[in-house]
């Protein structure tokens, strides 16, 4: 029997937990259809997490894909059915990506597996978002590589600690409606590998702990800086993305396992700083939010 | 004093022409390739690394190069004798290898583009004004070291073979001298 995962209409970070509530209650290795044909908005956090949800599963599921031919239609230009056709068996037709002129998509789903990945990744951005960057999101010059450094820092992770490969998307948008009222950009970059708790499992931060879960793993990890090798030079990605993120005044989230956590949360989020108790989802997730720079009068 | 061009040592040994040092596999790949190059420089010879086509350099890329380039050769009896000055730094490169160089106790002589030499990386204040009297001075003995910061001589002496040891200025004899002129 396939179980059906019905997608939220709009599909980002905070929506995609109803996701992973649906997928606890199905055995790992039950057949599972992901109804996306509801599906009108998708952040870059849920386009990479459905593909990690597909990674993750024994079986090969099903995705039937939006109805609406907007979304579709972005899903495509944003890669997303290039690397979703490989990992789901696709319930009828999606459409072809078409060029466009002008984006908001600063880097399409970009898949994170090795070394070289990263050097593209980093390069295209470069090509792609320092204009962005500093004529919309008013960021200074040295702010723009700080970003490709957080990008870099992240998809390392993936290749150095997560044990499968991962994915990245960027993208700008207009938020002028919501509290923030300005412009943002999001970086999401998730994989569906061993998660933070597995991967320090042999850290020096495990065998002093009382207790060990997901949500003390996460906060050894990106708070404390603590690496599963004792090298004092490890650690210092996550510590760079947290002070970038905090200098710009953005915004960063982690999720592992059963936990999540918000290390940075800025006067124009509410969010809750760690959550424990979660439904499992494997690997990890993190995304960062960087608005438009606020310039003082 | 030999010069090494960064972006041309990372195009090397990646067999890709990239400028951008990011991850730890690049950072190990670069340290590799330029050690490589160091071991075949006579001892006592000051290695300029240019990083002036250099686009990103993240931490983890900072910590894997540079930070492990410099350890080996700050142990009590380094296996070679050579030193190292960084330069052509952006803002965002000195960033993440002062990050490094502090995780690791090491510090480092960096020329600024105005071709001032700077210390950076994990030093005491008495630690930088002794090597800023060095550099000032072009060559100098420890009683005269310790007369003009007021130390007593054996702390000036522990303090200039500290910095000697770490790379940071070369010991020639009874002198100390900066790096990068002639002894």
């Amino acid at each position: 029997m396939t179980a059906v995962i019905t997608l939220p209409a709009s599909l980002d970070e905070p929506n995609f937990e109803s996701v992973i509530e649906q997928l606890a209650a199905v055995p790992d290795d039950a057949k599972v259809l992901v109804d996306a044909r509801h599906c009108r908005f998708a952040t870059p956090y849920g386009l990479t997490a459905l593909l990690c949800l597909a990674q993750s599963r024994l079986e090969k599921p099903e995705f039937a894909p939006p109805e609406e031919e907007s979304t579709a239609s972005y899903w495509a230009r944003a890669s997303f059915f290039k690397y979703a056709e490989e990992l789901y068996t696709m319930r009828g037709t999606v459409p072809k990506a078409r060029a466009t002129g002008a984006t908001d998509v600063l880097l399409d789903v970009t898949p994170v597996a090795r070394n070289e990945d990263v050097h593209a990744i980093v390069t295209r951005i470069q090509e792609k978002a320092t204009q962005i960057l500093t004529n919309t999101l008013d960021l200074e010059p040295r702010a723009t590589m700080g970003f490709s450094m957080t990008l870099s820092e992240a998809c390392s992770n993936i290749i150095e600690h997560a044990g499968r490969g991962g994915w990245v998307m960027v993208q700008r948008y207009n938020w002028s409606k919501r509290r923030v009222g300005r412009d943002v950009v999001q970086i999401a970059v998730n994989d569906a590998g061993v998660g933070f708790r597995r991967s320090l499992e042999t850290s020096r931060a495990r065998a002093l702990a009382d207790r060990w879960d997901d949500a003390i793993a996460l906060e050894s990890g990106v708070m404390n800086a603590v690496s599963r090798l004792s090298d004092p030079g490890r650690g210092q990605g996550l510590k760079g993305i947290r002070g970038w993120v905090h200098r710009f005044d953005g915004k960063l989230t982690v999720r592992s396992g059963k936990a999540r956590i918000a290390p940075i949360i800025p006067d124009w989020d509410d969010d809750v700083p760690r959550q424990d108790d979660l439904p499992n989802f494997p690997g990890t997730q993190l995304q960062v939010i960087i608005p438009k720079r606020v310039l003082s009068a | 004093m030999t010069h090494i061009d960064v972006q041309s040592a990372l195009a090397e040994s990646l067999s890709m022409p990239y400028h951008d040092l990011v991850t730890r596999r690049t950072g190990a790949a670069v340290r590799t390739f330029i050690e490589l190059q160091l071991s075949g420089l006579a001892d006592g010879t000051v290695a300029f690394l240019d990083f002036s086509r250099i686009g990103v350099l993240d931490r983890s890329c900072a910590d894997e190069f540079v930070a492990k380039l410099m350890l080996p050769l700050t142990v009590e009896n380094p296996s070679r004798d050579g030193y190292v000055v960084l330069h052509g730094l952006s803002e965002g490169h000195l960033d993440s290898i002062e990050q490094v160089l502090h995780a690791h106790g090491l510090a480092l002589v960096v020329q600024f583009p105005d071709g001032i030499a700077h210390l950076v990386g994990a030093v005491t204040e008495v630690e930088r004004r002794l090597w800023q009297i060095v550099m000032v001075s072009g060559r100098v003995a420890v009683d005269g070291l310790a007369a003009e910061t007021g130390l007593a001589i054996d702390e000036a002496l522990a303090l200039l073979d500290s910095l000697a040891r770490r790379r940071l200025v070369r010991r020639e004899q009874d002198c100390y001298c900066p790096l990068g002129t002639a002894a």
